[in-house]
């Protein structure tokens, strides 16, 4: 037996041993900048979003590192900056750059891109876990730019694929006239035209009054020249509206999209593949259920977690030649490994489709072939992809 | 010739006879199959969400880890009646009975933590650091080395059973989920379930020594899945459960190559084997059954209908 448990290993102390000889000490840096965004009042306030949305996830995530590292002498920390609305937020990304050339940000796209374009930021990794726009991940797109997150048009594709299976062919559409609805609302008609499907009627949601009161009355006039259809969509992202809908329209049908039957990066209710772990370890930490930008986060610093520790390196060409490469997997408690688009920088990882008491199904669904990856049928692919950062 | 091959089959060899324990997930309970039959004969109600499953060595008394009652719960298999609870630190999910038979090695699933309890005297007598959501036990048998699988910081940790401190961590693919010690305890055996592959380490030096990967026909490599496996007779083959491609995989333990898979129920995570190793009943977690595998043709026999999300087996004779 002695064999098999040599002195030299076991007869140090723990600390000793659990730095193993082969691997050098490396400490991972990270930065995580917040950028503040007003957002408008909503008809209801049961749901506040939480001040540390995003940061907390990233939080779960380095502890998940941090744990990892201890036993391969890697060590991470994280520095957290947040720009309240109407500061500079590149004079923060700069400084946060100085100190480190990884950079989870939750920033407006607009925000991301000028941070991307920074003298700083050239041979940074940046990743958003906040915007889902497909400018992004599209033509406008950077090399140094990775989006945990996933876009607007997964999303969309995820349902459309819902659709599809569930042969709602018949559909409608309430948008709301805020930025986030009126992408939310092109998004969807551009996945309904990918996988076939035509949108019938569609209402604009102007109204000022406070649905609380009067939902009842109002909706189902509202809704009633819609006549008769399969399903009806919401574009409501800021959640604002579309809660009253649901058990108020004229015709007694699913409601879809922003409220209802959704397609989620991330749900406390789903329960699969780990998922009820990482949700406990989550709410134990933090108090509150996680949820879709908390998981962008926590996928922003495990990916890099998992690059280091497969890797040993700490510097961004060899930790982004690594996360794009295809020895690159992440285990992210969706059922499959989660790995980068090539040609984007996008994570590929499945969407929930979800209410909010369950998961109902998980897109891709069955039957959505692709040639290489069935998870590339959510979102741009790269044939339709306009990104040419990456080639 | 014609006559007695049925008898054998209806009535099993006496060797065979015994009886597989399996732990139904989402009922609380465990249901008892009948090696003989292949019948339910029992279902007895356990704490909540029992999922690892292990006899003691003389099988008088069961253990199960109800995870959700955090507590590892001992339960008399003559009667089903449940005796006590050992501690077991959070969230048990798998442990490993020392060759003492006196010690667990418990995988606390939300603490990082293994837990080492002493069965006599029913109290913790070590908690071991381990990485992020420990799964798969092993204890080696000559009882000199446990194993813990940590799912999210993907290694295997090496403790050492005198000191209960870890002498190595070797990393694997993502998401280990089971360890097997095999051939007399100088290999050991880990799955990835996310990476889709089992390591093979050397035990006495700590290094891998051969990586086996699984190419279901038909079916996207994401989705296959290596969870529990078991080894046959003389620990020539290895039977890999592989998750949610409903399938298992015959593995030559000497090539480590793949030799042929077997269809099964949805989602097959754990096995377990009768006496003689003659027959593999398998947990089929979505389809709510266990699949009985000829070991000898490689075929599936019946598939038996258990409680809500079977997980675990245990053999008892």
């Amino acid at each position: 037996m002695g064999r098999l448990l040599p002195k030299r290993i076991c007869g140090a102390i723990a600390a000793a041993c659990l730095a193993s000889a082969s691997l050098a000490d490396v400490t991972l840096r990270v930065g995580y900048l917040r950028v503040e965004q007003p957002l408008p009042p909503t008809l209801s306030n049961l749901d506040p979003v939480p001040g540390d949305i995003g940061l907390a996830g990233a939080l779960t995530g380095l502890r998940d590192n941090v744990t990892t590292g201890k036993f391969l002498g890697q060590t991470y920390e994280m520095e957290q900056d947040v720009v309240a609305t109407g500061d500079d937020p590149l004079a923060a990304a700069r400084a946060l750059l100085e100190r480190s050339p990884f950079l989870i940000l939750d920033a407006p796209a607009a925000t991301l891109l000028a941070i991307a374009d920074l003298e700083q930021a050239k041979a940074a990794i940046l990743f958003n876990t906040s915007a889902g726009d497909l400018a992004l991940r599209d033509a406008d797109c950077r090399a140094n730019l990775l989006h945990s997150l996933p876009s607007d048009a997964m999303r969309t594709d995820a349902l459309a694929q819902v659709f599809v299976q569930k042969r709602w062919t018949d559909l409608v559409m309430i948008a709301g006239t805020r930025a986030q609805d009126r992408v939310y609302a092109d998004s969807m008609r551009r996945s309904l035209r990918k996988f076939g499907l035509k949108l019938g009627s569609e209402k604009e949601w102007a109204f000022d009054a406070d649905m609380r009161r009067t939902a009842s009355q109002e909706i189902p006039v509202f809704t009633q020249s819609f006549g008769d259809y399969d399903a009806m969509i919401l574009a409501d992202e800021l959640h604002d509206f579309g809660r009253y809908v649901l058990y108020n329209t004229w015709a007694a049908r699913p409601v879809v999209g922003s409220e209802g039957l959704s397609a989620l990066t991330w749900s406390p209710v789903i329960e699969q593949w780990g998922a009820a772990q990482l949700n406990s370890r989550f709410e134990q930490q933090h108090g509150r259920p996680m949820a879709s930008q908390d998981y962008a986060a926590w996928t922003a610093i495990r990916t890099l977690g998992e690059a280091v520790t497969r890797t040993n390196a700490t510097d961004p060409e060899t930790l982004r030649a690594y996360i794009l490469s295809d020895k690159f997997e992440l285990a992210g408690f969706k059922g499959r490994p989660l790995t980068y688009r090539g040609w984007n920088g996008q994570l590929r990882q499945p969407i929930a489709i979800a209410h909010p008491r369950a998961l109902v199904a998980q897109a891709p669904l069955e039957g959505f072939l692709h040639q290489t990856n069935e998870l590339d049928s959510l979102g741009l692919d790269r044939p339709e992809s306009h990104c040419g950062a990456f080639e | 010739m014609i006559r007695l091959c049925l008898a054998a089959l209806l009535l099993g060899s006496p060797a065979a006879a015994g009886e597989i324990w399996v732990t139904n997930e989402k009922d609380d309970t465990v249901s008892v199959i009948s090696t003989d039959t292949l019948e339910v004969i029992h279902t007895y109600p356990t704490g909540e969400r029992p999922r690892g499953i292990i006899f003691s060595r003389d099988f008088s008394r069961l253990y199960i880890c109800a995870s959700d009652s955090d507590a590892v719960q001992v339960m008399d298999p003559d009667t089903g009646e449940i005796l006590h609870d050992l501690p077991s630190g959070e969230d048990p999910e798998q442990f490993a009975l020392h060759p003492d038979d006196r010690h667990l090695y418990i995988a606390n699933e939300d603490d990082a933590i293994t837990t080492v309890v002493d069965i006599e005297t029913r109290k913790v007598v070590a908690q071991i650091d381990v990485g992020v959501e420990p799964e798969g036990m092993a204890v080696s048998p000559d009882g000199r080395i446990a194993i813990t699988t940590s799912e999210t910081t993907n290694m295997a940790h090496w403790i050492d059973t005198e000191t209960r401190e870890l002498f190595a961590n070797t990393l694997v693919d993502s998401r280990p989920r089971h360890a097997e010690f095999a051939k007399d305890g100088s290999e050991m055996w880990v799955s990835a379930e996310i990476g889709g592959t089992v390591t093979v380490f050397d035990t006495a030096t700590q290094t891998e020594k051969a990586k086996i990967t699984f190419e279901v026909p038909g079916v996207h490599p994401d989705r296959v899945q290596p969870v529990g496996f078991e080894f046959g007779a003389g620990d020539q083959f290895a039977y890999v459960a592989l998750g949610p491609s409903n399938h298992v995989a015959v593995v030559n333990a000497e090539t480590y190559q793949v030799e042929s898979y077997i269809l099964v129920g949805r989602r097959v995570w754990h096995l377990a084997f009768n006496e003689d190793r003659s027959r593999l009943f398998t947990t089929n977690g979505v389809s709510g059954d266990v699949t009985v595998i000829d070991v000898a043709s490689g075929t599936a026999l019946k598939s038996i209908k258990v409680g809500r999300f079977p997980w675990g087996a245990a053999f008892r004779p």
